[in-house]
């Protein structure tokens, strides 16, 4: 993830400062990618409007993969899109996250017996940092999803880990 | 598609310059369409000549599963997910179809609710197809006011099913709950607020001088191309077609309430262009408003779940029912073998007739017009390709 990620051995006083000032950055102002699937987009689209106001997170939806940072995977994925999806995941510039919402994103959903054009999970596809269950999940369940992976963005660090 | 190469025109500046027609993909990524539609746009200039809709982005198989389920009442979850916007209406749909082929009557009550539920979701439904539809052409404060509304219908359904978006929430023969206690009154509630929301909206959206020079006059579907297409609901409606089928062919119990299907008069413009298509969803609420106030008024006591039957199992045969959803003629074919799952399950999906009369009423628009074109058919690509 970016130029710097991971580049250094040991951690200091400028390393952490630096991590906390990126991260503090990065997970204040996710932007993600205007773009529905299926159902779950309209409770995306409930959860970016006035009632549930995703405008209070610093997040602000954006037509273009190239200015956004996070991906939210709502709703089905079928065979057709799938590689829409990656190619779409592939023009995003780095740092960037996936959030997937939704259980046809997570694993199918109730199309994971009989879809025969239905993607068993994106993560087959691109990788997944945080998975929000439900169908559709709720609004809250989406917060819940976006204050996860801001939790994760927080524990980051441009220091190297040592396995 | 031919490639018709224009012969070479003479510029002011003297030399000539080689004209021809450009390929355009819109989506499936795209911010104004409504879910994953790719509009293949053949342009000359900023002139669309041609539009080839590329559907299957969101095939998800609706008449495997129906036909993979163990029984009747399973298919409804699958319903849900085809309209989304307006899942009660498609459960509907669907449960008509099936007690129509089981020949069963369901109590008062329970028609009361379904009428009930099913005019509060077409006001649902049309608060996102006008909230959208203003957001695509840029007007972002109607979209955050239709979505505030919203929520209070959803809030009604949650009181009643416990859920938000996709309910399971009418059953063949029934209703899965019977309404909470306090429904009625918050309903009423509901009907008292929302009424003067509608001026709300024409203020800000209807009768906006920007909202109208986008809209009036563009893409102008006549009366006789709709027919001829099969077109349907608020979009036939549009081009100045008194029919509905809540009253042309009735179903449930809608010859039992006052009101009146609205129908686009030109009023900005051109019988037929987006604006009339518009503002027929938009008084189409009022008059939603109307039957859900009077079947409250209404609605007589009794259990909902006296008709539902304990084991489906049809006769051999097949039906098909048709009801009004909020995008226009949902048909629900089904097939019966006699066992205890259908046979086949079709679904005649108002939106995809409405994709393929896009190509005809989009021919010659500018390009910047296919957003209020395709915006204005209210088109539900989960439907479309089921």
């Amino acid at each position: 993830m970016g130029l710097l990620d991971k580049q250094f051995n040991n951690s200091n006083v400028i390393i952490t400062s630096m991590d906390n000032l990126l991260n503090w950055a990065r997970l204040s102002s996710m932007w993600p990618m205007q773009f529905g699937l299926a159902c779950c987009a309209i409770e995306m689209m409930a959860t970016g409007a006035s009632h549930y106001d995703l405008d209070r997170f610093g997040i602000f939806f954006r037509a273009s993969p190239r200015q956004t940072d996070v991906m939210i995977v709502a709703g089905t994925v079928t065979l057709k899109m799938a590689t829409r999806i990656k190619k779409l995941y592939d023009q995003m510039a780095e740092p960037r996250y996936v959030l997937s919402m939704g259980s046809c994103a997570n694993c199918g959903g109730p199309y994971w017996e009989h879809g025969y054009h239905v993607l068993k999970g994106v993560d087959r596809v691109i990788p997944v940092d945080v998975y929000v269950p439900g169908c559709p999940p709720r609004p809250e369940a989406l917060l819940e999803g976006i204050m996860k992976l801001q939790e994760k963005i927080r524990s980051e660090s441009l220091v190297k880990k040592t396995a | 598609m031919t490639e018709i190469i224009t012969p070479p025109i003479k510029s002011s500046i003297g030399r000539t310059v080689r004209t021809e027609e450009m390929l355009l993909n819109m989506g499936p990524q795209h911010p104004s369409m409504h879910g994953v539609l790719r509009l293949e746009l053949v342009i000359d200039g900023e002139i669309v000549v041609d539009v080839v809709p590329q559907i299957g982005y969101l095939h998800r198989c609706f008449e495997k599963h129906a036909e993979s389920m163990t029984n009747y009442q399973q298919v409804v979850p699958y319903v849900d997910r085809m309209d989304y916007c307006a899942a009660m209406n498609m459960d509907f749909g669907y449960v008509i179809a099936v007690e129509k082929l089981l020949g069963i009557k369901v109590p008062e009550r329970v028609e009361y609710i379904r009428v009930i539920m099913a005019e509060l979701q077409r006001i649902a439904s049309h608060l996102i197809a006008a909230g959208t539809y203003g957001l695509d052409i840029g007007a972002w404060t109607p979209f955050l006011y239709m979505f505030r509304d919203r929520e209070r219908i959803l809030d009604l359904y949650e009181m009643t099913c416990g859920a938000r978006l996709l309910y399971n929430y009418m059953w063949v023969g029934g209703v899965s709950h019977d309404l909470p206690p306090g429904f009625i009154d918050k309903a009423k509630d509901f009907c008292k607020y929302f009424r003067p929301k509608i001026e709300e909206y024409n203020n800000l959206l209807s009768f906006n001088e920007i909202f109208i020079k986008r809209t009036a006059n563009v893409g102008v579907l006549p009366a006789d191309v709709a027919i001829a297409y099969g077109v349907s609901g608020p979009v036939l409606r549009g081009s100045g077609v008194n029919f509905d089928l809540r009253r042309d062919d009735l179903y449930s119990i809608y010859n039992r309430f006052e009101w009146e299907p609205q129908i686009g008069k030109g009023e900005m413009g051109t019988v037929g262009d987006c604006w009339d298509r518009y503002i027929v969803r938009i008084r189409e609420m009022e008059q939603s408003i109307n039957i859900v106030e009077q079947a409250l008024n209404q609605i007589p006591d009794g259990d909902v779940a006296s008709a539902i039957p304990k084991r489906i199992r049809p006769n051999p045969g097949d039906v098909y029912a048709r009801t009004e959803s909020a995008r226009g003629e949902l048909g629900f074919y089904v097939v019966s073998d006699g066992s205890g799952k259908p046979f086949r399950v079709k679904g005649r999906s108002p939106c995809f007739v409405h994709l393929s009369v896009l190509p005809e009423i989009s021919r010659g628009s500018m390009i910047a017009d296919m957003i209020a074109i395709a915006g204005s058919l209210d088109i539900v690509l989960g439907e479309v390709d089921r």
